[in-house]
């Protein structure tokens, strides 16, 4: 019998269960935040970390190196264990669900970072990680800071944005092709890497029926904020949540002549 | 008297640090509009400028003439032509660690939110992303933000208390009108040095530029946009040049234009792109996805081009057109040249 490979690579994916993309927001009567009695779905820059993360171990397989390790991380409420799913049903192997009670207000990017820190000091007395891919923003909050905060956290190097990620297991690095203001730039990354992930990245996969069914079985291990000793209590106090101001548009012009006439009578002409 | 009983003990000035961004020498547009929002704070704001002995002299001559600075600093290292989070953060953490400095302040491009949250994190601070509003109370030691949440779809208005020592923020340029320079003005300028960094993780290896002559479209008082009926990448540029030349406007594009290669990525307007505020906005071919609407729908104008009488994005036109774009646009360029 052949020796088993060595370990070769470990990754950790935390991924987000939010509002889903389509669904037209409401603000809630008491101002408190949205209605969230809506459709969720996992956070789209988050399926493109986990496909990332599962095309980077086909990737290697069909080189002949095996295996590849990715575990899945949500924190959130009891329901957050469906996104967890998504994520094994789209090919991670094993799940973390760090549980928050229903009624807790959502963690800030902080509180998260230093619970995938833990998780990650927690990892490294069995497989240590190699890299964590999250996306580049949540499309809920819109702050887009967590990787950045694990990578500060961590110490260890980022790859925001990124539009491409190349191994190379040999001197175990990753070159990053990042999109940056005005085009993109590559840099090399030395592991244990954090890697931010930009729509360019890839196409995620839809997860099959029997991948779906399969999902249920993989490992999904439970803890608390307390097990990792980390609070997820806000910093940042949240006064309101407010509608945005109502834009009265709906005008339309019959023709292109009626359409310029309005362009020109806003002072918007050739120059 | 009653001008003694006035209580200053307490209350705290705030300091704000502004990361001043220049890109190869050419100070970022957007750091003007932080200056400004920096400057609401009601105390003093220090600027930092971090680059090559190439770059940092040019930038450091045209900032220190911008109004709202109070003081300068400027960082000067071989290690810094290439701005990395990993090296650029260390020289924040030091900077900052112990300081007086009550705030960071940076315009969000695509560094400073690679590198604003990295700081704030070492410090065991949160941070708050692309504000478009803010008020700093003084007696309390808080400030208080609104920032667009859900792709623009709700305003959450957010405080930072007293127990946080070091507010973080990045400014949303389209909100605050960019600082302006003041040719009488001396303020103190000072070099710090830089902070070596031993095993950096991080190599530079290339940047590519996409190159145009148009106006950047974060900053353009103009923009036209095109969404994906528009084919391929020639017939996008083909059909929205030549009214973009005649606008003076720079050229943007939706998430669906870009996917398909119309147009290069750093051209993306939307939630995940640039969010633009200009005075004419005009949708060519784009339904109006709420992902597109939170990049554009600060416009003061906007003018949309749609055969679909019912797409979205006629909701929020000023001048809706229901026409096949390939025959409106030319016709658009003719009258306008008339």
């Amino acid at each position: 019998m052949r020796p088993s490979p060595a370990r070769l690579l470990n990754i950790l994916v935390p991924v987000k269960r939010a509002v889903d993309y389509a669904v037209k927001i409401r603000v809630n009567a008491q101002q408190t935040g949205v209605d969230l009695n809506v459709k969720h779905s996992m956070n789209p820059f988050d399926e493109i970390a986990v496909e990332e993360a599962v095309r980077i171990r086909e990737r290697l397989s069909k080189e002949g190196s095996e295996p590849v390790t990715i575990t899945a991380l949500t924190i959130g409420p009891a329901k957050s264990v469906e996104t967890l799913r998504t994520a094994l049903a789209m090919g991670a192997d094993s799940a973390i669900h760090v549980e928050i009670p229903e009624s807790a207000p959502a963690p800030e990017p902080l509180g998260v970072a230093k619970t995938i820190r833990a998780i990650v000091e927690k990892q490294k007395e069995k497989e240590a990680v190699d890299m964590v891919i999250l996306g580049k923003q949540a499309i809920d909050d819109d702050l887009g800071q967590t990787g950045q905060m694990l990578a500060g956290l961590l110490g260890w190097g980022q790859a925001t944005y990124a539009s491409k990620v190349e191994l190379d297991l040999e001197k175990k690095n990753a070159v990053v092709t990042r999109e940056i203001d005005g085009g993109s730039e590559q840099v090399r990354v030395k592991f244990p890497m954090i890697v931010t992930t930009d729509l360019r990245l890839n196409e995620p996969r839809y997860a099959s029926l029997p991948n779906i069914m399969k999902a249920k079985k993989k490992p999904v291990m439970k803890m608390s904020p307390a097990d990792l000793n980390v609070s997820l209590e806000p910093q940042i106090e949240t006064l309101k949540v407010t509608e945005p101001p109502k834009r009265v548009g709906g005008a339309k012009v019959e023709s292109v002549d009626e359409l310029v006439e309005k362009l020109k009578a806003a002072g918007f002409t050739a120059v | 008297r009653p001008l003694l009983s006035r209580n200053y003990a307490s209350a705290s000035s705030p300091h704000a640090l502004i990361f001043l961004e220049h890109r190869q020498g050419v100070i970022d547009s957007g750091s003007l509009s932080a200056l400004t929002a920096a400057s609401q704070l009601g105390g003093q704001v220090t600027g930092l400028v971090v680059g090559s002995s190439e770059h940092v002299p040019t930038v450091v001559d045209k900032v220190k003439k911008l109004k709202g600075l109070t003081s300068l600093l400027h960082s000067t290292s071989d290690l810094y032509s290439q701005q990395l989070p990993e090296t650029l953060a260390p020289l924040l953490q030091k900077l900052l660690s112990g300081s007086e400095y009550t705030h960071v302040v940076s315009t969000p491009t695509s560094l400073a939110k690679s590198l604003l949250p990295r700081v704030a994190a070492i410090l065991d601070v949160p941070a708050v992303s692309e504000i478009t509003s803010l008020e700093h109370d003084s007696s309390s030691n808080s400030t208080t933000f609104t920032r667009p949440i859900y792709a623009g779809n709700a305003i959450s208005t957010v405080r930072l208390p007293s127990s946080v020592p070091i507010k973080f923020f990045t400014v949303r340029a389209t909100n605050f009108d960019p600082a302006p320079s003041e040719e009488s003005q001396e303020i103190d300028v000072k070099a710090v040095d830089p902070v070596d960094v031993q095993d950096c993780p991080t190599e530079h290896i290339s940047t590519q530029l996409a190159k145009s002559d148009r106006p950047d479209l974060s900053v353009a008082g103009r923009v036209v946009s095109g969404g994906r009926p528009l084919k391929n990448a020639e017939t996008f540029a083909a059909t929205l040049n030549p009214l973009a030349d005649i606008l003076g406007a720079a050229v943007g594009a939706s998430r669906a234009a870009v996917d398909a290669g119309y147009a290069d990525n750093s051209l993306q307007v939307g939630q995940t792109g640039k969010v633009v505020a200009p005075e004419l906005y005009m949708a060519i071919g784009i339904s109006g996805a709420i992902q597109h609407l939170a990049g554009m729908k600060d416009s003061k104008m906007i003018v949309a081009v749609n055969k679909d009488p019912d797409a979205p994005i006629f909701q929020v036109a000023d001048v809706g057109l229901v026409a096949d774009l390939y025959e409106a646009v030319p016709q658009i360029i003719e009258k306008l040249k008339q």
